[in-house]
C-alpha cells in the first residue's frame, strides 16, 4: 500500500482531523524503570479494569505476565547473568551487605558484576499502522485526534479479529463481557488537558508523555548519552517511522534485544500486505470459476 | 540463586529439508508468546471456513447444473449452498462476543478488513442462496430462481476465497505467511467439498461434474498446500505439530481415499455416497489443521521471533554487501 511507503505520515490527518492537536505519546525508558508497578496500579485504578490476577507465576516480580483485555500497563521483570555495564557508585551497596553475601559463597565483586536486573513497563503501541484498527469490522477501533487508537465498547461486537491481528500481542478480549479492551492512552484524560494516569503515576519519568516529536528528540538524546557512558546496550524500539508499522506512538528505550522483553524484534502491520492478499483471493476465485466450467466441459459418461 | 538465568534461549532441532532458515537460538521472556492467540472457537470459525467453501463452490455447481439440465444435480448444489451459506453465518455470528450485535458489522463497509467485506458478501448470498433453493424446492417463480442462482454462483467464489485472506491479515505466522496459497488451498477445499456432497447427494446420471470438480479441488488443494508449505520455511513446522498435524494428514489421506473412489466406484451408488462423504470430511479436516496450525504458530514464540531475526539479519546482510 502506497501510504506505507511515505516518511512521515501523520494518522490523525490521515484519519481525516483537519484542525487536530500534535500527536501525542509516550517514550518508556526502561532503564530508569524500578519496576515498582505504580503504572500498573494507576491504570487499573483510573480505568476502573477489573482484578485479574491469578496464581504467582514465578516470573521474577511479574505476576501479571503480559498485556491483555485486564492489563495495559504491564511490568516486565528479567533477571540476568549478564554484568550491569554501567553503575552509580551511590548505588553501590558493597559496603552493606558484604559480609552476608561471603557468607553465601559469593564474592562481592563477581556477585555486583553478573547480574542485572531488567525492568520495562509495556503498552500498547499506539502504532501509526494500526493493524488492529485496520482489521476492525465495525469501525468500533478508531483513530482520535491525538493519533491514537482507541476502542468504543458500544460499537465492539466482539469478533475478535483485533486479538490476532496487533503484531505486539496488546489487544484481547474479556472473557466475561465478550468485548476487546485495550489501552486508551487515557482518552478521557487527554481530552481535559491531563497526562495519562501510568505517566502521571510513574516516580522516575521512566514513563514520559508528551508530543511525539519531541519524545523523539528526547530519546535520541538519552540514548546516545547511555552509550556514552558505556551502556553499549541502550536502544530504541519503535522510534523509526521506517519500521514495519510506521513507528509507534509509544516507543521504548531497552537494555537487550526486544524478544527479551517479549517484544517482537521486526514486527510488520499485516494489512501491508492486504493488496497483495486481495489479490490472491480474486485469483483464486476466478480459478474457481474456470474450475467448474471445466468440471462441466470435461463431461463423463455419467 | 540457581535460576537466574531465565531469558530462555532455545536451539531449533536440525532440519535436513528446510535449509532457508539455519539453526537459530532465540530469546523469549519466558517463553511466552509474543503475540496474543485468536480468541476464535472450535468448531464455530474452522466450521465457518468449511461451510462457506462448500456454500460458494456449491452455488457454481448449480449454476452449471442448470444451464445443462441437471436439474436433480442441481437442486442438491442451491440445497447444499444455502444450508451450508445459512450455518457459516450462524458460525459467524455464534463465535462474536457480543453476537446480539452482528447488525454492527454493516455499519461500515471496509476493504481493510477482510471479516466486514465478508459480513456484506454473506448478507448479499445467503438470501440469494435462499432464492435459488426455495424457487427449486416449490417449483415457484422460475425465472427470479435463475436470476438468484445466477447471482450467487457470482457471489460463491467470493465467499469461499475470502476466508483465506480473513486468516491471512493477522500476525499469525501460519496464516499471514501462507497468504499467496492459502486461497487457492480453500477455493481448491471448497471445490472438493462441493463435489463430495453432490457425490452423495446426486442421482449417479448426473453425478459426472461433481466427480470432475472434487477430482480438480483434490488436486488443486495439494498442490497448493505442498507449495505452501516450502514457502513457509520453518513456520511450516507449525502445520506437523500437534492437533494440526492430525487434521492436515487426514483430510490429505481422506481427499486421496475419496478421489480414488469417486473414480474407480463411479458406476457404484454406495462408492461414489461413501467417496462423497470421505471428500466433505476430508475439506472440513483440512479447514480444522490449517486453524489449529495457526493457533500453535501463535502460543509458540519461536514462530515469531526467528523468522523476523531472519529478515534483520537479512536486511543488514544485504545492506553491508
Ligand atoms: S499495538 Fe496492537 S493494539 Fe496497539 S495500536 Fe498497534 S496493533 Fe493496535
Amino acid at each position: 500500500m502506497a501510504r506505507l511507503t511515505e516518511k512521515t505520515v501523520d494518522p490523525a490527518s490521515e484519519a481525516g482531523y483537519v484542525d487536530h492537536p500534535r500527536r501525542m505519546g509516550f517514550f518508556t525508558d526502561t532503564s530508569v524503570c524500578i519496576g515498582c508497578k505504580a503504572c500498573e496500579v494507576a491504570c487499573k485504578e483510573w480505568n476502573a479494569i477489573p482484578e485479574d490476577s491469578g496464581p504467582l507465576t514465578g516470573m521474577s516480580y511479574d505476576n501479571t505476565a503480559g498485556l491483555g483485555a485486564n492489563t495495559w500497563r504491564h511490568v516486565a521483570f528479567i533477571e540476568q547473568r549478564k554484568p550491569m555495564a554501567y553503575q552509580e557508585p551511590g548505588v553501590d551497596h558493597r559496603d552493606i551487605d558484604g559480609l552476608a553475601l561471603a557468607e553465601q559463597g559469593f564474592s562481592v565483586s563477581e556477585a555486583a558484576e553478573e547480574f542485572r536486573w531488567l525492568m520495562a513497563s509495556d503498552v500498547c503501541k499506539h502504532c501509526t499502522h494500526a493493524a488492529c484498527l485496520d482489521v476492525c469490522p465495525t469501525g468500533s477501533l478508531f483513530r482520535t485526534e491525538f493519533g491514537t487508537v482507541v476502542v468504543q465498547e458500544d460499537i465492539c461486537n466482539g469478533c475478535g479479529y483485533c486479538v490476532p491481528a496487533c503484531p505486539y500481542g496488546v489487544i484481547d478480549r474479556r472473557a466475561d463481557d465478550g468485548r476487546a479492551w485495550k489501552c486508551t492512552l487515557c482518552y478521557d484524560r487527554l481530552g481535559v488537558g491531563q497526562e495519562p494516569a501510568c505517566a502521571k503515576a510513574c516516580p522516575t519519568e521512566s514513563i514520559q508523555f508528551g508530543p511525539l516529536d519531541e519524545l523523539r528528540e528526547r530519546a535520541a538524546r538519552r540514548v546516545e548519552q547511555l552509550r556514552a557512558d558505556g551502556v553499549t546496550d541502550a536502544r530504541l524500539y519503535g522510534a523509526d517511522p521506517d519500521d514495519g508499522v510506521g513507528g509507534d506512538g509509544a516507543f521504548f528505550l531497552l537494555l537487550d534485544e526486544p524478544e527479551v522483553y517479549g517484544l517482537p524484534p521486526d514486527p510488520v502491520v499485516t494489512t501491508r500486505d492486504l493488496s497483495a492478499m486481495w489479490r490472491r483471493a480474486g485469483a483464486a476465485a476466478l480459478l474457481a470459476v474456470a474450475g467448474a466450467v471445466a468440471a462441466f466441459a470435461l463431461g463423463g459418461s455419467r | 540463586m540457581s535460576v537466574l538465568n531465565v531469558t530462555r534461549k532455545r536451539r531449533r532441532g536440525r532440519r535436513g529439508e528446510q535449509p532457508m532458515v539455519p539453526d537459530a537460538e532465540f530469546s523469549s521472556y519466558y517463553g511466552k508468546p509474543v503475540i496474543n492467540s485468536p480468541v476464535w472457537s472450535v468448531p464455530d470459525v474452522p466450521g465457518y471456513l468449511f461451510l462457506g467453501g462448500l456454500a460458494g463452490l456449491s452455488s457454481l455447481l448449480a449454476a452449471g447444473s442448470d444451464l445443462t439440465g441437471r436439474d436433480a444435480l442441481g437442486k442438491v448444489g442451491k440445497l447444499g449452498a444455502f444450508g451450508a451459506g445459512v450455518l457459516s453465518l450462524v458460525g459467524l455470528v455464534h463465535d462474536l462476543g457480543r453476537p446480539m450485535r452482528f447488525l454492527h458489522m454493516l455499519r461500515v463497509l471496509k476493504v481493510t478488513s477482510p471479516m466486514s467485506v465478508g459480513s456484506w458478501l454473506l448478507s448479499g448470498y445467503v438470501p440469494l442462496a435462499g432464492v435459488a433453493a426455495a424457487t427449486t424446492v416449490t417449483g415457484r417463480l422460475p425465472r427470479i430462481g435463475a436470476l438468484a442462482t445466477a447471482g450467487s454462483a457470482l457471489l460463491g467464489p467470493a465467499v469461499a476465497a475470502y476466508t483465506a485472506t480473513l486468516l491471512s491479515d493477522t500476525a499469525v505466522p501460519a496464516w499471514h505467511d501462507g497468504y499467496r496459497e492459502m486461497p487457492f488451498v480453500f477455493v481448491g477445499s471448497g471445490a472438493t467439498a462441493a463435489g463430495g456432497l453432490g457425490l452423495l447427494a446426486a442421482p449417479i446420471a448426473q453425478m459426472s461434474p461433481a466427480r470432475n470438480l472434487a477430482l480438480l479441488g483434490v488436486g488443486l488443494e495439494l498442490a497448493m498446500f505442498r507449495r505452501m508449505r516450502t514457502r513457509l520455511g520453518m513456520v511450516a513446522e507449525a502445520y506437523d505439530t500437534g492437533k494440526a498435524a492430525k487434521y492436515v494428514k487426514a483430510g490429505q489421506a481422506l481427499s486421496a481415499l475419496g478421489a480414488v473412489g469417486a473414480v474407480v466406484g463411479r458406476r457404484n451408488r454406495i462408492a461414489c455416497a461413501l467417496s462423497g462423504v470421505a471428500l466433505l470430511a476430508a475439506s472440513a479436516a483440512t479447514r480444522w489443521g490449517v486453524f489449529h496450525a495457526g493457533m500453535i504458530s501463535s502460543e509458540d514464540p519461536k514462530y515469531t521471533v526467528v523468522p523476523q531475526r531472519e529478515r534483520i539479519r537479512k536486511r543488514r546482510g544485504d545492506k553491508e554487501f
